[in-house]
């Protein structure tokens, strides 16, 4: 049987090129040609440019396959896994690294700030109360781990319009790892989760924008955590103000 | 080949999303919510110069009746009129978009928010076209 293989057509590609220190107020994009098929990825082209045009590009990727969460930019202004954005059938595509980070390098921003903020609601990791949904392990397997689902992308915190206003926020991602930790504590007492999520710069930040939501690639839905967050934040300070000087 | 555009440049779609104070303003990739909270922003800061705008015109009558009977006159006038109607508006998405905020954001209806968007926003837009027919028609 003979294949043959879809024809190309030619998109340029426009990618930010912003290097850490610049003037942030001054963007900077170079454009490049690039041929793609129907299932040409982002991430495939970036990869092409790199290796065809410009070996200076820099961007950052591992999986290829929407897990290890490296590749998250914007395309066309709107956040995705590059690895799993197709290429946008227009003339042209705008590529830009994520909002609301430092810039490293072109499309690298830096991650330290967005991945510290987990540390505040303790990072669950794995998911103790559910393995893998009609999974039959391999021989010699005991048994499946179900991860949570955040891949610490980054893509909510760059849709977020708060964050881009205000820095102080704590930001979607981990306040949605905070509300997996009371959804499931694991061992843990989530009070004290619950009262440091319940802070001005933290669940009651967010303005229901619902962008992390829309956003996320991985169905983790921050929005509504963080709704979640407040009404458990909301009855803890309920039940506190009711018990004062009631008796004892 | 690559070709280095060293002035900032406008792509045609999508650009960098602004930081700071303007960034809020930017309704560029914003989907529905987003767009919910800059509407609710926009018409919160418009409410806010309204009743300044009030309180000047009312401080009018404190220049007696002439003053007041002029100022009658030109809000009775059409595009005066339409303002009015703006106004109505504005109080509906911002009053009705704020009923939403509340009930979501005390986690109440929690991921319900896009269908009450839309739903209180039909509301709006019917009541703002009753009252803007009412307002030309009356009187
Ligand atoms: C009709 C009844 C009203 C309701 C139910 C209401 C509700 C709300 C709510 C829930 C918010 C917070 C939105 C958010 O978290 O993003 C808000 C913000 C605001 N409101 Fe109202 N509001 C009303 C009337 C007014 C009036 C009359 C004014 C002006 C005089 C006003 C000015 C503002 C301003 C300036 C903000 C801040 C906007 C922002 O931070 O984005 N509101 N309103
Ligand atoms: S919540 Fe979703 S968008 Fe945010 S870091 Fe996790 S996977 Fe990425
Ligand atoms: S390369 Fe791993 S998520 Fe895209």
């Amino acid at each position: 049987m003979t294949e043959t293989a879809p024809a190309l057509r030619t998109t340029r590609f426009v990618v930010s090129r912003r290097k850490e220190g610049d003037d942030p107020g001054a963007l900077r994009y170079d454009t490049y040609d690039v041929a793609v098929g129907p299932r040409t990825t982002i991430l495939d082209a970036l990869v092409a440019i790199r290796r065809h045009l410009d070996p200076g590009l820099t961007f950052r990727h591992s999986c290829f396959h929407a897990s290890c969460g490296t590749c998250g930019m914007r395309v066309d202004g709107r956040e995705g896994l590059a690895c799993v954005t197709p290429v946008p059938s227009g003339a042209e595509v705008v590529v830009e690294p994520l909002a609301n980070l430092p810039v490293v390098s072109d499309l690298v921003v830096d991650m330290e700030v967005f991945y510290e903020a987990f540390d505040e609601a303790g990072r669950p990791l794995v998911r103790a109360s559910e393995s893998v949904p009609g999974s039959t392990p391999a021989e010699g397997i005991e048994e499946l781990e179900r991860y949570e689902d955040c891949i610490e992308c980054g893509i909510c915190l760059s849709a977020c319009p708060v964050a881009g206003s205000d820095p102080r926020y704590v930001g979607p991602a981990a306040l949605a790892a905070a509300w997996r930790v009371v959804e499931e504590p694991r061992g843990r007492d989530p009070g004290p989760v619950v009262r440091l999520m319940d802070d001005e710069q933290a669940a009651w930040r967010c303005h229901l924008a619902w962008e992390c939501s829309e956003a996320c690639p991985s169905g983790v839905d921050p929005a509504t955590a963080i709704m979640r967050i407040r009404r458990s934040a909301a009855s803890a300070r309920a039940r506190r103000l009711f018990s004062f000087g009631g008796t004892r | 080949m690559a070709s280095t555009t060293a002035e900032p440049r406008r792509p045609a779609v999508g650009p960098a999303r602004r930081p700071g104070f303007v960034g809020w303003f930017d309704p560029r990739g914003r989907r529905l919510g987003g767009i919910a909270f800059l509407v609710n922003r926009i018409t919160g800061i418009g409410l806010v110069v309204y009743l300044y705008l009030h309180l000047v015109i009312l401080a009018l009558l404190a220049q007696g009746p002439t003053a007041w009977d002029t100022f009658i006159e030109v809000a009775l006038s059409p595009p005066f009129l339409a303002l009015d109607v703006i106004l109505l508006a504005g109080i509906l998405i911002h009053g009705l978009n704020g009923i939403r905020v509340g009930l979501v954001g005390l986690g109440l209806v929690a991921s319900r928010q896009r269908a009450l968007f839309v739903a209180l926003m039909a509301i709006a837009a019917l009541v703002a076209l009753a009252g803007g027919l009412r307002i030309f028609t009356a009187g």
